[in-house]
């Protein structure tokens, strides 16, 4: 009935089939046209958006990843909004891009990622930049690109402060526990088998479980990012009965993560970076978040400004460790 | 659609923890599921049976036993059970706990905690499975092997048992299948199974799709290969005039 020849309904439906038949003509003299002129005039104009500003102008929204418990680089705090170091860092970038397109009403949407889904997300488009605490390697070098760092930081031990363990020596024959897929799970492996220390090596599933698993007195010891071990005794019930100790074992960099070969958006965002640290204003942020009560519980991580973050501060750059 | 192809050498390069190959390294989380798996399912089958059993008891007490069972272990959530099992139960015994905790390795501490939680949590539902298998044969069967002198426990063995598990071979398969899958909750306590050693060598590798899609086909190796032991089992042990079986 509906597809009978003299039908209004399908007449309607052909004549607007053929209205964009061509209208798609037209588009494809137009794009013709417009490549034959691009091969005239050579590479596209500068300021046109390419990558994921482009999508950005298109969605009209960003979207950006944030992780949900890495304090205080980007967790919910209280009220169950997302705060942080790395958060305040990329808000900057949010900002700059609001900017940059002409569009202050630009919508952001905040997507919190795992540790196992952020580099998926990225390659997927779900999210258009990650902003916690990511490692820039190498090996995901391959797979994503890296903003310049925003953090570089040592791995070392947290223990009970009566526990006598002094330095990674004093943890023959302990029983250590490891974040899964951390760098400091390759590096006490690794030093396991060389210094043949006989540790028992746990990997728990998240940094929670981890101390977890250090304050039920499963392990002795949990070897991560000190900056990161500094947020995880803030939750403790008695802070003050952990301590972190050890000599830094590696140096790592943390970078907010992007789509790999997307230049003009990498730009913007390292420009923006740098910004903040030759100003004041990336050491104010280190103040707030490192050296001033933050939430949820109003704790100070104490955590002094290392001579390798002045040094970032000076002269940023997004160079990975390993 | 990917940023990067995809690299299926990445199987080959070494791993980060030096015990081989990343192929090799997810084939040892291969075998930790595997044995996880096979003991859960052996504690659950031993347990669920018992408490099925019981839960068809003539009385009141042993029934009701049965049916506490069923209902604390089938509705807690498997995580929460292992959460329990792992982080609470230890605190709450004092000595047998710290025992447990100071004195076993991690690596075994991790194990003993994912049979036990597991093989509780399935026989639960074995346990309903067996009771189900029982009362489907009616009050005729138990009657008669009782008017002819048998006593419970031999009614029990040589009647009901026997037909009742043969009725019940194709949704025990599936409860198997259930335990292999319900492993992987052991990665959340830190055992190096299968799905945590794919969540590893995406970590350490970034290869996250190549790692995933390994894991999907070990499992689903494992999964294919005990669906088709468990239709030879039910061709050889069907019984005609019953479900599976020909007239």
């Amino acid at each position: 009935m509906l597809f009978a020849r003299q039908s209004p309904v399908r007449e309607s439906i052909l004549r607007f089939a053929m209205g964009n038949a061509l209208a798609i003509k037209n588009y494809l003299f137009a794009f013709v046209g417009f490549c034959l002129l691009a091969g005239v005039t050579g590479a596209p104009a500068a300021d046109e958006l390419t990558g994921t500003l482009k999508k950005i102008k298109d969605a009209g929204s960003i979207s950006v990843g944030h992780r949900e418990s890495s304090i205080p680089f980007s967790y919910y705090d209280d009220k169950n909004e997302v705060v942080g170091y790395s958060q305040d860092l990329v808000m900057m970038v949010v900002e700059a891009v609001k900017k940059k397109l002409n569009m202050p009403n630009l919508q952001v949407k905040l997507i919190p990622v795992t540790s196992q889904n952020r580099i998926p997300l990225i390659q997927n488009g779900t999210i258009d930049i990650e902003s916690g605490s990511t490692t820039n390697n190498l090996e995901r070098q391959q797979q994503v690109s890296f903003s310049d760092t925003i953090f570089i930081i040592g791995t070392r031990l947290l223990v009970k402060k009566d526990s006598g363990i002094q330095d990674f020596p004093d943890l023959k024959d302990k029983n250590v526990v490891v974040t899964a897929g951390t760098t400091s799970e390759r590096l006490i492996r690794e030093m396991n088998e060389k210094a043949g220390l006989k540790m028992n090596i746990i990997s728990a599933k998240d940094h929670g479980e981890s101390f977890l698993t250090l304050q039920s007195g499963r392990a002795a010891a949990f070897m991560l990012d000190d900056a990161l071990l500094a947020g995880e005794r803030a939750k403790a019930r008695k802070p003050g009965d952990w301590v972190i100790v050890g000599t830094p074992q590696s140096k790592e960099a943390y970078g907010m993560m992007m789509r790999k070969g997307d230049d003009q958006f990498k730009m913007l965002v390292d420009e923006t970076i740098a910004k903040a640290q030759t100003s004041s204003e990336a050491e104010k942020l280190y103040q707030k978040w490192f050296q001033s009560p933050i939430p949820p519980k109003g704790l100070n991580l104490e955590l002094p400004l290392s001579d390798i973050m002045k040094e970032l501060y000076k002269s940023p750059n997004d160079k990975a460790f390993q | 659609m990917l940023a990067a192809g995809l690299d299926w050498n990445i199987f080959f390069r070494p791993a980060f923890d030096g015990s081989g190959t990343y192929l090799r390294f997810l084939l040892a989380g291969f075998e930790w599921t595997l044995l996880l798996s096979f003991l859960a399912w052996i504690l659950a089958f031993v347990i669920g049976s018992i408490i099925g059993v019981i839960r068809t008891l003539p009385g009141k007490f042993l029934p009701t036993l049965g049916a506490i069972y069923v209902e604390i272990f089938r509705n807690i959530p498997l995580l929460v059970q292992l959460f329990l099992w792992y982080f609470v139960l230890p605190e709450i015994i004092p000595g047998l706990g710290t025992w447990f905790k100071r004195g076993l390795s991690p690596l075994l501490q991790q194990l003993i905690t994912g049979v036990l939680c597991l093989g509780f949590f399935t026989a639960a539902r074995v346990a309903e499975q067996v009771r189900s298998g029982i009362n489907a044969l009616g009050s005729g069967q138990r009657g008669a092997g009782l008017a002819l002198g048998l006593n419970l426990s031999q009614v029990y063995r040589l009647i009901l048992l026997p037909v009742a598990y043969r009725i019940i071979v194709p949704t025990l398969t599936s409860e198997f299948l259930n335990t292999i899958k319900n492993s992987a909750v052991a990665s959340t306590i830190g055992l190096a199974e299968l799905s945590r050693q794919s969540q590893q060598l995406g970590e350490f590798t970034a290869h996250w799709y190549e790692a995933f899609i390994a894991v999907t086909l070990l499992y689903g190796i494992i999964n294919i290969t005990v669906m088709i032991a468990a239709r030879y089992l039910e061709r050889v042990a069907r019984l005609p005039g019953y479900i599976g079986g020909k007239n």
